[in-house]
Parts: C-alpha cells; sequence; structure tokens
C-alpha cells in the first residue's frame, strides 16, 4: 500500500471515531433533553407557577419553590458579584507583580473546584447552627460562596484581555488608576464580565448540595429569608425520590424549568460573549 | 563639554551642569534657536538587570521634531518611554540619571505623576482608542483636568478634531464607537485625544509603522502642523519618515546614542561610521 492510501486510511479511520465520540456526546444530551421534555411538558400547566408545593395526592404546583430560587439565586448574585469582580480586579489590575496575587489566585482556583457540598456544611456549621435554624439566608450565602470564585476567574480574565496599550493610553493622558479602571478597562471587559456573572447564575441555580444543608425545604409559602424556604433543586430531589405519581410529575416540570432557565442563560452569555468578541 | 553647554545654556540656573564623563550625546551645534523642553542627562534604563539605555544625553527642542530612529531594540521606544515615566507601570523597570522636563528632574521622587502625563502627550504605535464614542474619548482627557460646559466641552473636542484633520470625517457620527473608525482614522483620533488636553509635549511611539501610506502622509503633514507648538519626539523606523518630518534626528543602537544632529546633517554628512552605514542601509 503506497504512503498516500495509508494516510487516506487513517484520516477515515480517525475521523470515523471522531463522528462516533461527537454523536455520543449528541446523543446522550439529546436524550437527556428528551426525556426531560416528554415527562415534564405533563407538568405543564398554570398549576406549576401559581400552587405550591402539595401533600401527597392533591392538586399542586412548585409555586413556593420557584420564588425560593429565583429569590436566593438574587441575594447570592447581588452579594457575590460584587466581591468577586473587586477581586478579580484586585489581581488583574492593582496586584500584578505583588507577592499576594498567586496566591490569591490559587486559593480561589481551589475554592472554584470545591466540591458545592462542601460549602454547604460550611454554611451549616457557621450560620446554621449558630442560628439554631435553617434558612434562606444560610442557603443564598452557600450559593454566593459559589458565586464567588467564578466571578473573580472571568474577571481577572476578562481585565486581562483588555490590551494594556489601552492602558497606557490612558495612563498617558494623566488619568489616575482608578479611572482607567472605572472607565476604560472596565468598558473594554464589560460583556465579558457580564458573561461570568450569567455563567455563575446558570451554576448556582442548580445546585442542590449547598442547599440541602442550608435553606432546607418549605412546604408552604414562605418569603420570609430567615426562614427555611421551598427551592427547586431541594424540591426535585425530593419529589423525584418519592413513590407519589403526582409528586415525580412535578419533579419532572421543576428539572424541566431549571434547564431551560440554565440553556437560556448560557445562550445569552454566549451571545454577549460574541458580541464583545465583535465591538472589541 | 563645548557641545553639551548648549543643552544647558538655555534652561534655568537650577541645573548643574554636566559632569558625567561617559556623555558620548552631540547636540546640535548649529540649530539653537528654540528652547530645550527637555534635558536628558546621563540616562541610564534597566529591565530586571539588562541595561537598555547607556548613559543617554541630549536636549529636545521645543517647537521642534526630533526623532529617534536606529534598528530595533536599540533603546528608542524606551527612552521615550522614560519621558513620561510609563514605564513605572511595570515592575522591575527603572531608571536613573536626570530627566529635566523645563528644568523639573521628573525622575525625582515627590512628582504628581498624572499631572506631569497630563502635560506629555503619547501616541503609540497601534491606534488606542477606548470602547466609547469618538466624542467621549476626546472628552475623556479634558474631563480629568478640567470642568467645563457643555457647549466649552463641544468646542474643545471640535477643536481638537479639527487640529488633527479629523473632524470633517466624523462630525456627523461623533455618537459611534471610536472603534468603528479605520486605522488611520483612528490614530488620527488618539492625537485629538492627545492633544486636547493642551499638553506641551507630544511623544509618537511609531505613530504610522501600522498604517497605508495615505494615512501616513496625513500624520505626517499632521506632524509639520503641529510642530510649531509643541515638542515633539517620534520614535520611527523609518529613515525617510524621519528625514521628512524631524528637525534633529538622534540615532541610537545597543542602547548608545550614536550621533545627534540636526537631521539635515545627520543623514549628509554623519560623523559616526555606524550612523552611516545604518542610513545607508548597511545594517538595520
Amino acid at each position: 500500500m503506497g504512503l498516500y492510501l495509508r494516510r487516506r486510511a487513517v484520516n477515515i479511520v480517525y475521523l470515523t471515531l471522531s463522528w462516533a465520540a461527537t454523536g455520543v456526546g449528541l446523543l446522550i444530551l439529546f436524550l437527556i433533553l428528551w426525556t426531560l421534555l416528554r415527562n415534564g411538558i405533563p407538568a405543564l400547566g398554570l398549576d406549576l407557577f401559581t400552587i405550591n408545593t402539595p401533600p401527597p395526592g392533591s392538586r399542586g404546583g412548585i409555586a413556593n419553590a420557584i420564588f425560593g430560587s429565583v429569590a436566593m439565586t438574587f441575594v447570592a448574585t447581588v452579594v457575590g458579584t460584587p466581591v468577586g469582580v473587586l477581586t478579580g480586579t484586585y489581581l488583574a489590575e492593582y496586584g500584578r507583580g505583588s507577592r499576594i496575587a498567586p496566591v490569591v489566585r490559587f486559593v480561589n482556583d481551589i475554592l472554584l473546584s470545591a466540591p458545592s457540598i462542601i460549602i454547604g456544611l460550611f454554611v451549616y456549621e457557621l450560620l446554621v447552627v449558630r442560628m439554631g435554624h435553617f434558612s434562606a439566608w444560610a442557603g443564598a450565602v452557600a450559593l454566593a460562596i459559589i458565586v464567588v470564585p467564578v466571578v473573580v476567574r472571568t474577571t481577572e480574565d476578562m481585565l486581562s484581555l483588555v490590551p494594556g496599550s489601552l492602558r497606557e493610553a490612558a495612563i498617558a493622558l494623566g488619568a489616575p488608576q482608578w479611572k482607567v479602571i472605572v472607565m476604560v478597562a472596565y468598558r473594554a471587559a464589560l460583556q465579558g464580565m457580564l458573561t461570568g456573572v450569567m455563567l455563575a447564575v446558570a451554576r448556582i441555580a442548580g445546585e442542590t448540595a449547598p442547599l440541602l444543608f442550608t435553606a432546607l425545604n418549605n412546604q408552604f409559602w414562605s418569603a420570609n429569608m430567615n426562614a427555611p424556604m421551598a427551592n427547586l433543586p431541594v424540591v426535585i430531589y425530593q419529589f423525584a425520590l418519592s413513590p407519589y405519581a403526582d409528586w415525580q410529575v412535578l419533579a419532572w416540570g421543576g428539572a424541566m424549568l431549571i434547564t431551560i432557565t440554565i440553556l437560556v442563560l448560557n445562550i445569552v452569555a454566549r451571545a454577549l460573549a460574541s458580541w464583545s468578541n465583535r465591538t472589541l | 563639554m563645548s557641545d553639551l553647554s548648549f543643552a544647558t545654556g538655555g534652561v534655568r540656573n537650577t541645573i548643574k551642569p554636566v559632569t558625567a564623563p561617559r556623555v558620548q550625546a552631540r547636540s546640535p551645534a548649529a540649530v539653537a534657536e528654540t528652547e530645550p523642553k527637555i534635558v536628558v542627562k546621563d540616562l541610564r534604563f534597566y529591565y530586571k538587570k539588562f541595561e537598555a539605555l547607556k548613559g543617554i544625553s541630549l536636549a529636545l527642542h521645543d517647537k521642534r521634531v526630533t526623532a529617534f530612529i536606529g534598528p530595533s531594540g536599540c533603546g528608542k521606544s524606551t527612552l521615550l518611554r522614560v519621558l513620561n515615566r510609563i514605564y513605572e507601570l511595570y515592575p522591575g523597570q527603572r531608571a536613573t540619571g536626570e530627566v529635566l522636563v523645563d528644568g523639573r528632574n521628573i525622575l525625582d521622587g515627590g512628582q504628581d505623576l498624572n499631572l506631569l502625563r497630563a502635560k506629555i502627550g503619547m501616541v503609540f504605535q497601534k491606534p488606542t482608542p477606548f470602547p466609547m464614542s469618538i466624542y467621549d474619548n476626546i472628552a475623556f482627557g479634558i474631563r480629568l483636568y478640567e470642568t467645563l460646559s457643555p457647549s466649552q466641552l463641544d468646542e474643545r473636542v471640535e477643536q481638537a478634531l479639527r487640529r488633527a484633520a479629523l473632524w470633517d470625517e466624523v462630525k456627523d457620527k461623533l455618537r459611534q464607537s471610536g472603534l468603528s473608525l479605520s486605522g488611520g482614522q483612528q490614530q488620527r483620533l488618539c492625537i485629538a485625544r492627545a492633544i486636547a488636553v493642551k499638553p506641551e509635549i507630544l511623544l509618537l511611539d511609531e505613530p504610522a509603522s501600522a498604517l497605508d501610506p495615505i494615512s501616513t502622509q496625513r500624520i505626517e503633514e499632521l506632524i509639520a502642523e503641529l510642530k510649531s507648538d509643541y515638542c515633539i519626539v517620534i520614535v520611527t523606523h523609518n529613515m525617510q519618515q524621519a528625514a521628512r518630518s524631524s528637525d534633529y534626528t538622534a540615532f541610537m543602537y545597543l542602547g548608545e546614542l550614536v550621533e545627534f544632529s540636526e537631521t539635515e546633517t545627520l543623514f549628509t554628512h554623519p560623523k559616526e561610521r555606524r550612523t552611516e552605514d545604518y542610513i545607508t542601509g548597511r545594517f538595520g
């Protein structure tokens, strides 16, 4: 066999394997989505959004869990984003060349990959035990701790992508460093930083383990952040494992809702990122 | 020593006469019509341990264009970056010696760097428009040090854009992003931004090297235009550009100032063998 034919054969084999691997990956993804939609759509209806989690056998929805997830995700994002953005700014701007910055970055990377159940346990010890009861505040804090390292990382990365020449140009005009950061570097990195926040929201929207130890769950409507609060991941966990068919249907509905929300957030984040690439 | 007395002659008496023995600078002998705006004395510059400038001394004149030429790595950009101390952004870079701007040594401590830099405009090799509108690109620098009414600000922005020969091309789209302009327009926008804050010195770091010939020509015309008001220093790879647009030329090689004289003299009667070799294209 000639060298050329052999190369062609190797190429075909390799191409086939690559296609097969891609196909398997996509197939699994579509199976998940298909299963979710097939089982979730029957749960879809006005009840799902307007009625609270029911006792087994009664008509119900997951309104309290949707509210709880939105509330805790919101608080966690509002608390975690400024901390993350400021830390990322320190790493990318002020801390360049300092000795602390690499340490902070390393610790942040550890936090980034820490299992979320550990964070749940940590907040349990820190807040739940001391307060004497589960609460939505504790849940929000646990989620915020997950938000911080994600935002730190993306903020630092995005600010590092801002060309040094842009900073030099602003400094050469006599601008103090904080103005260079706020008015030039942030603007240049804005879309990327927003993308990071979106990804962090998508990440915490589906977290179960940290909430099990902190916000727990609540069968009733509660807007009190100082009390246990229902939330989608824990409701799904509880209802899906239950023997009651109506609860299982609601769990499918909740799962579909979270998945679609995360999908939309990711698509928006990607759109933002590509938009930022075009304008820079 | 006689050729150095020129460098210090016009400056205020706060400056001590140069006594550094290793000075190799040759200041232009004939043309001394304007005051030296910047006087550099025995400037040494280090990137960590590496000595990138090995005792540079020269004088840069007000209302004149001085060009720094030399092969890559000769230190010409480094020298430019010392003049507004922008190198300080990076750890491990330091300068020794004296750089007197209007008689004050800017390498001394206790300088307000922001104020110093507001007095010294800088334009870089690649156009660096800020990610904001054309108008805000110009207004950014003005707002840093002046509080103007909206109409005054409009006027200043227009003035700067007119001086940079960009007004007619952008007057109808001032609210559009500065990034929407072409490369040549972006570079003129950066020049407009630099002169909008009314600096006294303009540092141009290969301002035309990323541009097409027509844009380059416009930038060179602009330099000739601006010369009447500023002390302009231009770093260039392009010897024709130096010959066309500067009054004085400094030839640098391996961190040393080999020759410094009037542009015409340097290009027609270079005193140093290395200068002659470089300008005739024997190396570089």
